[in-house]
Order: structure tokens, then C-alpha cells, then sequence
């Protein structure tokens, strides 16, 4: 497998792509909510399904040249703009609902996520829907939950667990590292584990620091565990399906301050690959990689940087293991320049984890060294302005670009 | 003959083990024919009304729990020479004096209902169904082991007999446990789920947890506390303020059995299942002991005396499950005592046959390590080699 993805990645880019992996083209999207530039129908991407005839035309779709896509003026012939918009939280929960209408084996557990509708309202509406026992209220007590919904899991249930804040799942870590990510192989593939642990996390609006954790740095480690970010309301709700449909546990980490955000996404069903980076912004100069809410301060440094000249690249790596180093490497290959921003921290972080897997991979095409910001390794502080600080900003976002291509 | 062996036994204090009361004697009963007998000790209840001590049992199921628990018992034996003999590496935890918990509980369901259990767990597994040498070659880390030979001692699992394993987290297999209870009520399967645990997971917080999330959602779940009396080499009386694990649930109910009769663990899990199918989560605790230590590098002599041991095991006290069940053959005339003793040597080759095959099965290849990591073969070997 290493050596097919080498191999791909040293030829020229129209290459075909290895058949076992998912590439099937998504549609562009831009960091900004309201408009988008689109070309044409949605296509209808799924997850771990082989691609016939796929390749490189299957990618090959219009490049924006701008940070910020210009309204779509008339590029569709329907009257009515196509597709319907809503904001991330909906996304997730149209998610979700479609797979528990598609499979009756889908089902929620979490606090309050049942008669409350969620604490942030993912859930909400699909207790009245679905019944009590599809979406079950759990007392507060993560460790056993989680582990009634890994035993579920081994019996064929699809569970989809919401811890209220991510930071609580730690309760849980012994479950979720021993039994979730190990009884696949400790029982000689006897079972799966087609779990869906999911929650937000983040930094927040002074939460205070046991509110603000991030625990992909945590999690990252596990083997036999998938983990991915969302940061939009497409994506998310691609996400949400791709993690529900998925055999193996897989780890869906939202973020406290993305909820609100809206965006208009198509009105056909799709699931986006869970292994698949998200090209936000193409360019020639750096490959930014990012993920979740770092990509919004990372659009917003992007203006900033083509107003000066820069023409960076955007990737929202989306998947955080593995790591899409499909995408990544051909980005490196062409830009030579690596950032990446984060929001964990900064020791033993998902941003340490990627340095390492560009420089045992990518040395070559390296033309600087990479250069990683990430949130300080402070418990995040209640106040305003510190809490700003303990966070990457786009200003640092901008002087570590120019200090890249200098 | 039997009329004889039985004015002996009515001196001793083991009379009401040998006394059948169904008042029938049968020289040599066929297999079919009910006997009723009388448990050891009766069953206590908390917040329950006890189940009768009365066992409706046949010959065919007391020589079949003879020759089970025989089995069980070679394999650990073997095992702790094996373990000696450097070929089992690692933890290995030894079942020998606890095997009526495995084989009265299979006496009582079917491979419908799930069983799942900590780390003492080759016996339970053998009770499912696996084999010797399955269970020989995982031990020894070999490719025909249950697991491949990777995942060990402590990670025997049998999904096609709902055998969830096998864990070697104190405790965590609890709340699992409670999880496959909700899948068998969510598909309606009309199955329960029996969670064992021992005396040191007692005290583990997502046991609770588990009870309580079971309780609410009458979950067809039965905890079972396997008190062997020592969390180690903590006694029990130094680990829970209150030993009397039966009473723990507080608010649901619960039953105190003598773990060592193979007949008492039957019926307590038979009544357990049908009020658990009604009602929701009950606790079992099975009374019992082991005569090794924790695990091999453990000689279990530290923290008991040898007289504690040898007294549990002396067949004058009839703890021993064994010898119990070997009594009540010989006390019904259902077997000579010659039988019995062909058929422990027949199990004795059994396991002999067992580890030398078991011995012939490779190693796991090296592609193995990679294997089963993620499903549909997304493989682990992402990018590195």
C-alpha cells in the first residue's frame, strides 16, 4: 500500500489512483457561508465503495483564484438557487436522521439528548421521531455508556454516542482506547465496532479550561480508531453519514463554535469520504493545513495574504487518522512550503503527529522547514484576552506565511 | 447397594447432599429421568424471593457436568505446566475451583444469550463451545488460536456463541455487557446477557454506572459477581466496606449462591434469566474459590494459608465441585466409579492431544501484525513503511 501511494505520488499527476482508495471529486466549497462558487450537479460520493474508472478526471474540477469566491452570478438555469441552506448543527442532525431512517440499527445515547434535544441541539426533534428507545437519554455517567454502547456495537447495533463536551469523554478513555479500539484485533476480527463517538470540542467563549479541551491529541494514538473533524455544514453532515456507514469506530470531533455557522448544502443525498482532505483554497506558494475551526482564521489570514501577494494553498485535512497524505503530498509537491495551523496543543499534538509524517514522506519536495502553529500548552484561560492568546490568530497565521516564503 | 450407601451417608454431615428426596432410587437410572436434588445451602434473596433448592436435574446432565468440569479442570492444570514450561508467556489466569459457574450457567440458557466475562475466561470459553485447541494455540500465541494467537490469555472470544470475551480491564466488561443486554432488547431477541465479574471489580464505579442505565431501561441483564474472595491478594473484608456483594445493587434485587454446586448455579441462572426477560437487571453472586493464585506469578500463598486451600478443596467438606458431582453420580448409581475414572483419563488424553497439536500451529505470520486492525482491510499500514 506504501509503496502504490509513493509510487503515485512520484509520478505525474495524471496518474490513475489506487483502486482500493476512495477519490471521487467533492464539490468546491469556499470558507464563506453564503455563497459558493458551484459547477454543476453534486456528486454523490461514498465511502469505503470502490471508484470505477475513477482517476484523475474524477478530481478535475474548476480553480478559484480568489480567497473568497465571487457570487455565483448565473450558474444555474433554476430559478431558485439549488439545494437548501441551514446551519451546521441542522447539517449534523439531517445527518444523522437520514442513516436513522435508512438503518433501523442507528441509534443515539448521550445526556440530554433525547427529550432535551441536545445541548446543542443536534439531536433535537429526533426523540419524537424515533422513539425512546432509538435516542436514549443516559444518565451522567460517560465511562458506561460509552462502554454499553461499544457492547452494543459488537452485537451489530450502529450506536452513535454524543459526549456533551468532548473533554467528558475522558471519563471514558479506558472504553474507548481498550474496547473500541482493540477488540477488533484482540479477537482476531470476530468483532466490529461500527461506532460513531462524536461531540464538540474546542476552545469556546471562556468555557473555562476543563470546557475547552481537545482531545484529538489524545485520541490520536489509538489504534484501530478513525478520527475526523467537520468545519462546515457540507462536510459535517457528509461526515456524519460517512462515520455512521463506517465498520470501524470512528471519532467525529465538532467544534463549539462552528454550529451556527450556515451554508447551503444540495439537496441529493451524499456521504464524503472518511479518509479525504478538503481542498478549500488551491494556490502555488504554501500548503496551509488546517482543520476544523482553524480554517476559518486560516481563510481569513488568506485575505490578508493576497492582498500582499501570496497565493497560498488551503487544505482542511478533515480526516485526522490517517491523515489524507494523497492530497497532502501533491499539495507539498507542487508548493514546496508547509504550515499548519491547529487548534490542539502544541507537545503531542495532531499537528506533531502530520510534521512527522511530511518530513518521513516529503523530504524531498521541502524547500523550508515546516512550520506548526499550534495553541499553547496552557490550560485554556476564563479570560477574554487570554484566552485569544492561548488560540492561533490570523495575524500569526500572515507572519508565518511571510516568514515561509521569504 | 444404593439403600446402604445412603444409611452411611445419613450419619455424615454431608447427609442432605446425598439424600435424594424425590424418594425414588433407581439402581441405574436412564439418562432421561428427573431427579431432584437439594442444593448445598439454600439461596438467599435480597429484595426477592429465592427460587426453590430443589434442582430438577437428569443423569445424562450430572455425568455431562462431571466430564465438562474434568475437561476444564486438565486444561488449567495443563496450562500452569505449560505456563511453567515458558511456552504461555505473560498473564495467565488459572479457573481451577470455580468451573460450576461455567458449566451450571450453559446447564441453564442458550447460545442465544451472551456471556462476557474478565480475564479468567478459558473455561467460560470452553463452556461456549470452543475448543482445546483453539484455546491451547492462543494461549501459546499461535496462528489456530481463537484470537489468531493475538489477543492472548485474557482475550478468548466466540462470537457465533455470543461469547463477548475476555477482558483485562477490571470491570470494563461490565457496562459492555449492559450493551449487548440493550441490543438484545432493541432487536427484541428475548435473549439476556450474563456480565461476569469478580469481588475486586465489585467496587468499580461503571459497574453501578452500568446497573443504573440497566435498571432505568429494564435491560434483560444479569450481573454476575464470581466471589472467589480475593482481589488479588486483597481479601475481600479489606476491599468492600460490604462484602455482601448480592446486596449491592440496593435497589435491584439479588441472589447469594453457593458458586461451587454446579446444580445451585443452574437454577439460580435459570431463575435469573426469566425474571431478568421480565423485569430487568438482577445480581448473582456465585460463592466460590480458586485454588491458584491471581494469575502464574501469583503462588496464592501470601495473603491465604494452605489449610484455607486444601480445606476448600478436601472432598469431607464437598466444596469441590467436582467431587460434588462425582458423589452424586456414584450416591444415584448413575455411573460406577470406574467410569468416572475412565473418563478423567480420557480427558486427561484429550488435553494431551490438544497441546501437541496445538504445539504444530505456527506462529502468527508477520503480516498478521497489521491485520484486523480496521475493518475492510483499511489497513494500518498507512503511510510509514
Amino acid at each position: 500500500m506504501a509503496s502504490l501511494q509513493m509510487a503515485a505520488l512520484l509520478s505525474a499527476p495524471s496518474t490513475p489512483v489506487p483502486s482500493d482508495r476512495v477519490r471521487v471529486g467533492s464539490l468546491r466549497l469556499s470558507a464563506s457561508s453564503s455563497s459558493a462558487a458551484r459547477n454543476g450537479g453534486a456528486l454523490v460520493v461514498r465511502s469505503e465503495a470502490k471508484v470505477s474508472g475513477g482517476g484523475a478526471s474524477a478530481r478535475g474540477l474548476s480553480l478559484i483564484t480568489h480567497a473568497v469566491a465571487e457570487k455565483a452570478a448565473a450558474a444555474s438555469s433554476a430559478d431558485s438557487k439549488p439545494g437548501h441552506e441551514l446551519l451546521l448543527f441542522e447539517a449534523l442532525r439531517e445527518g444523522l436522521d437520514e442513516e436513522m431512517e435508512r438503518d433501523p440499527t442507528v441509534c443515539v445515547m448521550g445526556e440530554d439528548v433525547g427529550h432535551y434535544g441536545g445541548s446543542y441541539k443536534v439531536t433535537k426533534g429526533l426523540a419524537t421521531k424515533y422513539g425512546d428507545l432509538r435516542v436514549l437519554d443516559t444518565p451522567i455517567a460517560e465511562n458506561s455508556f460509552t462502554g454499553m454502547g461499544i457492547g452494543s456495537a459488537m452485537t451489530g447495533l450502529r450506536p452513535v454516542v454524543e459526549g456533551m463536551n468532548m473533554g467528558f469523554l475522558l471519563l471514558a478513555y479506558n472504553q474507548i482506547s481498550n474496547n473500541c479500539g482493540m477488540l477488533h484485533y484482540t479477537s482476531g476480527g470476530q468483532f466490529k465496532i461500527p461506532i460513531v463517538i462524536r461531540g464538540p470540542g474546542g476552545v469556546g467563549r471562556q468555557l473555562g479550561a476543563e470546557h475547552s479541551q481537545r482531545l484529538e491529541s489524545y485520541f490520536q494514538s489509538i489504534p484501530g480508531l478513525q478520527m475526523v473533524a467537520c468545519s462546515t455544514p457540507y462536510n459535517a453532515k457528509g461526515l456524519m453519514k460517512a462515520a455512521i456507514r463506517s465498520e470501524n469506530p470512528v471519532v467525529l470531533f465538532e467544534h463549539v463554535l462552528l454550529y451556527n455557522l450556515k451554508e447551503r448544502i444540495p439537496d441529493e443525498e451524499y456521504v464524503l469520504s472518511l479518509e479525504e482532505a478538503e481542498m478549500v483554497r488551491p494556490g502555488e506558494h504554501v500548503t496551509i493545513l488546517t482543520y476544523s475551526r482553524m480554517r476559518y482564521h486560516v481563510m481569513q489570514a488568506a485575505k490578508t495574504l493576497v492582498n500582499k501577494g501570496y497565493d497560498p494553498e488551503v487544505i482542511d485535512i478533515r480526516s485526522l487518522k490517517p491523515f489524507d497524505l494523497y492530497t497532502i503530498g501533491n499539495s507539498i509537491k507542487k508548493t514546496h512550503r508547509v504550515l499548519i495551523v491547529e487548534e490542539c496543543m502544541r507537545t503531542g499534538g495532531i499537528g506533531a503527529s502530520l510534521r512527522s509524517a511530511i518530513i518521513d514522506n516529503f523530504w524531498d519536495y521541502l524547500d523550508a522547514p515546516i512550520l506548526c502553529l499550534s495553541s499553547q500548552d496552557v490550560p485554556t484561560p476564563y479570560a477574554g484576552t487570554l484566552e485569544n492568546w492561548t488560540v492561533v490568530q490570523p495575524e500569526q497565521i500572515v507572519a508565518a506565511v511571510e516568514q515561509l516564503c521569504k | 447397594m444404593a439403600a446402604a450407601l445412603l444409611r452411611r451417608a445419613s450419619t455424615s454431615p454431608s447427609a442432605c447432599l446425598l439424600r435424594p428426596l424425590s424418594g425414588r432410587l433407581f439402581s441405574s437410572s436412564s439418562d432421561e429421568t428427573v431427579l431432584s436434588i437439594e442444593t448445598s445451602v439454600p439461596f438467599t434473596g435480597h429484595k426477592i424471593e429465592p427460587p426453590s433448592r430443589m434442582v430438577d436435574t437428569t443423569p445424562k446432565e450430572l455425568l455431562s457436568f462431571f466430564s465438562d468440569m474434568a475437561l476444564m479442570r486438565r486444561m488449567e492444570i495443563a496450562a500452569d505446566s505449560l505456563y511453567k514450561a515458558k511456552l504461555i508467556r505473560g498473564f495467565c489466569h488459572l479457573y481451577d475451583g470455580q468451573e460450576a459457574v461455567a458449566v451450571g450457567m450453559e446447564a441453564a440458557i442458550t447460545k442465544a444469550d451472551g456471556i462476557i466475562t474478565a480475564y479468567r475466561d478459558h473455561c467460560t470459553f470452553l463452556g461456549r463451545g470452543g475448543n482445546l485447541v483453539q484455546a491451547f494455540s492462543e494461549l501459546m500465541g499461535r496462528q489456530a488460536g481463537c484470537s489468531n494467537g493475538k489477543g492472548g490469555s485474557m482475550h478468548f472470544y466466540k462470537k457465533d456463541a455470543s461469547f463477548y470475551g475476555g477482558h483485562g480491564i477490571v470491570g470494563a466488561q461490565v457496562p459492555l455487557g449492559c450493551g449487548v443486554a440493550f441490543a438484545q432488547k432493541y432487536n427484541k431477541e428475548g435473549a439476556v446477557t450474563f456480565a461476569l465479574y469478580g469481588d475486586g471489580a465489585a467496587n468499580q464505579g461503571q459497574l453501578f454506572e452500568a446497573l443504573n442505565i440497566s435498571a432505568l431501561w429494564d435491560l434483560p441483564a444479569i450481573l454476575v459477581c464470581e466471589n472467589n474472595h480475593y482481589g488479588m491478594g486483597t481479601a475481600e473484608w479489606r476491599a468492600a466496606k460490604s462484602p455482601a456483594y448480592y446486596k449491592r445493587g440496593d435497589y435491584v434485587p439479588g441472589l447469594k449462591v453457593d458458586g461451587m454446586d454446579a446444580l445451585a448455579v443452574k437454577q439460580a441462572c435459570k431463575f435469573a434469566k426469566e425474571y431478568a426477560l421480565a423485569n430487568g437487571p438482577i445480581i448473582l453472586e456465585m460463592d466460590t474459590y480458586r485454588y491458584h493464585g491471581h494469575s502464574m506469578s501469583d503462588p496464592g500463598s501470601t495473603y491465604r494459608t494452605r489449610d484455607e486451600i486444601s480445606g476448600v478443596r478436601q472432598v469431607s467438606r464437598e466444596r469441590d465441585p467436582i467431587e460434588r458431582v462425582r458423589k452424586l453420580i456414584l450416591a444415584h448409581d448413575i455411573a460406577p466409579a470406574s467410569e468416572l475414572k475412565d473418563i478423567e483419563k480420557e480427558v486427561r488424553k484429550q488435553v494431551d492431544d490438544a497441546i501437541a497439536q496445538a504445539k504444530e500451529s505456527p506462529m502468527p505470520d508477520a503480516s498478521e501484525l497489521f491485520t484486523n486492525v480496521y475493518v475492510k482491510g483499511y489497513g494500518a499500514e498507512v503511510i510509514y513503511l
